[in-house]
Order: structure tokens, then C-alpha cells, then sequence
């Protein structure tokens, strides 16, 4: 039925208050969700002071400046820290973003850092992505072709044909839109999301591929594409500056072209 | 104990190969009812300060009676592909989503079926 209450571990606490470190003049107020699966513990919010003048200016040097300084306990993902590999997604003051593209001077008072919403958590701010990365295998993220390649050659795409892939091949599938979007939060277990849709995209535009109609075929489906209900979150808070919901959109006209064409 | 994989969970039961009539039809109606509703909303204004007889005059009239007839249908399927979409959003018990979705769907069809009576009786009977 209709789920009213909060799943378990949703209520947050007060967590520890980090001390401002001596001498410091230019410090900025971050807290932080803490939630640590072994203590069976509600979560909590943790409060660090961060010396912005011993810093580097992205949030993620204030997040991997409290891992390497304050409290190594700290659980959070990361890796090309120049917003390439999307693993360090995490909901800052309310919206999705890639914390390493993301300057610390963009905002203003206290900045607090969650996981991205409405996905499992296994540890402080790292989501699991299990489901989210099964929906992106699920849509065959490679080339099908029945004819073979030309013998001396790689197959070739012009200019205008490589051009429909622009805003779409520069996703890095870092889950920022789909866990905006208020329909996937209701129904992730069926709804693909806007990342695993943009990227759908990305296989119908490209002019090398072969499987087209059954790329289309495998999403016309009420809740795989169609609870997209064009609430344009995803669109909103890509770090990327990609349009999912664009993406979406020409989606559900080729398919509309099909059925009434 | 669950032992399938995330994938064969992702996949299901696989595509319903539907969807796109629904998300056309909910944007046909919605159009159609644009200027139909603006009729409504001048004839109803109309009918507010208009005798018992000048309403019957007018709805058997047949232009008004077609639209009244167009507006129904298409408000009312409107309704029902809408409200299809909020339970499909927020019923997850199957048995229960769908029998709400048919309850609401009949429910529709069953009011929209005794206003076209409605209307054709005042417009044949008078």
C-alpha cells in the first residue's frame, strides 16, 4: 500500500561537534552525515569547523580535508577530483552535485553534505548504487549491429550524424538526476530513472547502431520510461549541465512517431 | 534469502510494449479540452443566471449538445488516464493498484455514461 511511515534509520541526530582549530580566522561550518551500519545507531549529524585558509577551494577538499584531519572514520566515495568518474555525487545544501567541481565559495553560511538521496546507505556518505548501475546494463550500453564493419575500416559516422551524440555521451553516471527525481524515488524498483534513459538516448541517436526498434521496444513500458512525468529535476541539478529530461522527451517522440506515423 | 541477481531484479518481468498510447491520449484530451473548457466555463457562466427553459432551449441545441458531449468524454478520459498515472505513482501492492486503477476506470465510465444520457435526454426529450 501507500508507504506513510519512515523506513528504520531515518531519523537524524545531534552527532559531535568538531572544535575550530586554534589560531584559524577564516573558517566555514560543514556538517555532515554520519551513519555507520555496525552500531545499529540512528544516524547523526557531525559539525566540523574548516579552515578555509588551510584548504582547497572544492567541498571535496573540505570533505577529504575532515578524512585526513579531523576524523579518518570518515566514509565517503572519490577518485579523479575533476568531475570525470562521478563518484563523489553527494546532496550539498539540498541539491546533487559532484563535490569536486562544486567550490566551497558558492556557498554561503553553513554547508551541509548528505548521500544522495533516497538510495540505500552503506556507510556515512556512500550510497549503494547496486540497482541504479543494474538499470544502466539493462539498456544494452553498447553498439548492435548485424552488419559487419567494413573490412579496412572502423565504421564511419559524419559529422552531423557524431553531432546527435553531443549532450548525451558526456554522462559520467554519477546519479545526481536520477536520485533528484521525486518519480524514481517512488519508483526506482521499475522506473529506470533519468541517467539510464539519457544514456537509452545516447544508443537510439547513434547512427552506427542497428537495434533501434528493439532499444524502443524494451522501453515502452508505463513505468520503465513513462513515470518520467517531466518534473525536470534532473535537468536542474546535473553537474554536468546535461538535459535528461530532453533526452527523455525524444524518447517518448520517436516513440509516439512510431505508434501514430 | 534472495539470490538473484540486481539485473534479472531490473528487468522483471520485462517491457508492457504500452505506455505510449496512454501518454498520447493524455495529451490529445488535454488539448481538446482547452477550447472545450473555455465553451464550458461561458456556457455554465450562462446558465447561472438563465431560467429552467432557456437551459433546455439551449442544450438542445445541436452544437451545444455535440460540445457538451465532446466535453464530457474527453474530461472524463482525461480524468482517468490522470488519476491511473497518481495510483500507478503511489500504490505499490499490486492486487490493490490494480484493482484501484479498474475501480476508478469504471467508476469514470459509469458517470460519464449517465451524463451523455443526461444530455440526450434534454436534447431529444426536452
Amino acid at each position: 500500500m501507500v508507504e506513510f511511515a519512515l523506513p528504520k534509520n531515518s531519523k537524524l541526530t545531534k552527532g559531535k561537534e568538531f572544535p575550530a582549530p586554534e589560531n584559524a580566522t577564516n573558517l566555514k561550518r560543514v556538517e555532515v552525515y554520519r551513519w555507520n551500519p555496525d552500531t545499529g545507531e540512528n544516524p547523526r549529524i557531525d559539525i566540523f569547523q574548516i579552515d578555509l585558509d588551510n584548504c582547497g577551494p572544492m567541498v571535496l577538499d573540505a570533505v577529504l580535508k575532515i578524512k585526513n584531519e579531523i576524523d579518518t572514520t570518515l566514509a565517503f566515495r572519490r577518485s579523479c577530483r575533476e568531475g570525470v568518474c562521478g563518484s563523489c555525487a553527494m546532496n550539498v545544501n539540498g541539491k546533487n552535485t559532484l563535490v569536486c567541481t562544486k567550490a566551497i565559495e558558492d556557498y554561503e553560511g553553513t554547508i551541509k553534505i548528505f548521500p544522495l538521496p533516497h538510495l540505500d546507505v552503506i556507510k556515512d556518505l556512500v550510497a549503494d548504487m547496486t540497482n541504479f548501475f543494474a538499470q544502466y546494463a539493462s539498456i544494452k550500453p553498447w553498439i548492435e549491429t548485424q552488419t559487419p564493419p567494413p573490412a579496412d575500416s572502423e565504421r564511419l559516422q559524419s559529422k552531423e550524424e557524431r553531432k546527435k551524440l553531443d549532450g548525451l555521451y558526456e554522462c559520467v553516471l554519477c546519479a545526481c538526476c536520477s536520485t533528484s527525481c521525486p518519480s524514481y524515488w517512488w519508483n526506482s524498483d521499475k522506473y529506470l530513472g533519468p541517467a539510464t534513459l539519457l544514456q537509452a538516448s545516447r544508443w537510439l541517436e547513434d547512427s552506427r547502431d542497428e537495434n533501434t526498434g528493439e532499444r524502443l521496444d524494451e522501453l515502452e513500458d508505463p513505468y520503465k520510461l513513462y513515470r518520467c512525468h517531466t518534473i525536470m529535476s534532473c535537468t536542474d541539478t546535473c553537474p554536468k549541465g546535461l538535459n535528461p529530461a530532453k533526452a527523455i522527451a525524444d524518447i517518448k517522440k520517436m516513440l509516439a512517431i512510431r505508434q501514430q506515423g | 534469502m534472495d539470490y538473484q541477481t540486481p539485473l534479472a531484479k531490473v528487468k522483471g518481468l520485462g517491457a508492457a510494449k504500452a505506455g505510449t498510447g496512454h501518454f498520447w491520449m493524455q495529451r490529445i484530451t488535454a488539448i481538446t479540452l482547452i477550447p472545450l473548457s473555455l465553451w464550458m466555463v461561458a456556457f455554465t457562466e450562462q446558465l447561472l443566471n438563465a431560467s429552467h427553459q432557456d437551459m433546455i432551449a439551449w442544450l438542445s441545441g445541436p452544437m451545444d449538445t455535440i460540445l457538451a458531449l465532446v466535453w464530457i468524454i474527453a474530461a472524463f478520459y482525461h480524468a482517468a488516464l490522470g488519476l491511473q498515472v497518481v495510483i500507478e505513482d503511489y500504490v505499490h501492492a499490486e492486487w490493490i493498484k490494480i484493482s484501484s486503477i479498474w475501480l476508478m476506470k469504471l467508476t469514470f465510465l459509469f458517470f460519464a455514461i449517465a451524463a451523455i444520457v443526461a444530455i440526450l435526454r434534454i436534447s431529444m426529450i426536452g
